[in-house]
């Protein structure tokens, strides 16, 4: 098997997890969307790691799973500061800077 | 005609046979995950693709951080994002009607597009090298090279990223305390409210729930003095949730009935 097939996986899942954000109405589910998109970076990281022999792939991966796990904790609490003044997680709902 | 071959390396047998299998089941599970309508399920598959993608990490000699996305994706975040959808409500349902028109073909259409875009990109680089692999890199263990790199080369980005997560824990902190517009109130407010708004005769209390002979339980309503329950008596989160019962067979028979 070919080494870059893992990119190729990554680059679906990439995608695959931008049609949901752009898609998909629940803010818990944009929030899980974005997750599998870093995901996949974070599978490339890897990827590229190893076919170039060093670690810095992983260091950089190791990182980014850093900064998404603040990313989730502070965008959840977002979500529930919005759901309890508006009763609703859904992203079409909080607009009222359109107005 | 497509030229997806960047040939970066043969990978061993086994290998090959895990990511032939467990690689079409991560992109399906994506897939369901945009796809499906409850957010439960969404998330239970997603939890599934990390496991997915944890065991590709150490497929591709990443140990730690595969043990890592396992620890920190599926233990934690997950267990957040669970957490978090039984607090705001499992039952508020994506609603699936399209609130801006063609969203959804235009959305597909630019991430096919996208998608199809990186393959091609991916497929067509050159490296201009063959895979290398890390069983160099990797000599002494996997943990004690990536910790080499950590707090030598990386050590002050280890040191912002710390930073940035006392930073996320204090905003969440702050996000999630709410505080009271007004000032709780106090037993002394509250008896005064009680005789100066309402009926003086339930300043004392709203009715107790009927105790008879057969049945002493809150679902079922006392009596008044001519013998019709008391609809006070009763919870009206019970009444509404219809598990109030007749007192009727509880009561005695009136006596003219009797003889």
């Amino acid at each position: 098997m070919n080494a870059a097939n893992y990119l190729y996986v990554s680059a679906l899942l990439f995608s695959i997890g931008a049609i949901g954000v752009v898609v998909r109405r629940n803010a818990i589910v944009v929030f899980m969307c974005i997750e599998l998109m870093l995901n996949a970076s974070n599978l490339a990281f890897v990827t590229f790691a190893r076919i170039n022999g060093n670690l810095d792939g992983q260091v950089v991966a190791f990182f980014t799973m850093v900064v998404a796990a603040c990313e989730v904790v502070v965008g959840l609490a977002i979500i529930v500061t919005i759901y309890r003044s508006r009763r609703s997680a859904s992203v079409d709902d909080a607009s009222l800077l359109k107005r | 005609m497509l030229n997806l071959a960047l040939q970066v390396g043969k990978t061993s047998t086994p290998e090959s046979v895990l990511f032939w299998i467990l690689g079409p089941a991560c992109v399906l599970a994506a897939l369901a995950m945009v796809m499906v309508k409850k957010a439960v399920h969404s998330a239970i598959l997603l939890a599934s693709i990390m496991i997915t993608l944890a065991i590709f990490y150490i497929a591709q000699d990443a140990l730690f951080l595969g043990i890592v996305q396992v620890v920190v994706y599926t233990g934690a975040v997950m267990m957040l994002f669970l957490f978090i959808l039984m607090l705001v409500g499992v039952d508020t349902s994506d609603s699936l009607t399209e609130t801006i028109p063609f969203l959804r073909p235009i959305a597909i259409l630019s991430s096919l597009g996208f998608g199809g875009l990186l393959i091609t990109l991916i497929g067509r680089a050159t490296l201009g090298h063959p895979m290398v692999g890390l069983s160099e890199a990797n000599a002494d263990g996997n943990v004690p090279a990536l910790s080499q790199l950590l707090f030598s080369k990386y050590v002050w980005a280890f040191e912002v990223v710390s930073a940035l997560l006392i930073t996320a824990a204090l905003g969440a902190m702050v996000l999630a305390h709410n505080h009271r517009v007004s000032a709780r109130p106090t037993q002394r407010d509250l008896s005064i409210a009680r005789f100066r708004t309402g009926s003086l005769a339930t300043a004392a209390g709203l009715p107790n729930p009927g105790v008879y002979a057969l049945h002493n339980a809150v679902d079922v309503p006392a009596l008044l003095p001519d013998g019709t329950p008391a609809a006070a008596s009763i919870s009206a989160m019970l009444e509404a949730r219809g598990d109030v019962i007749e007192s009727l067979p509880f009561q005695l028979p009136a006596k003219g009935e009797d003889e």
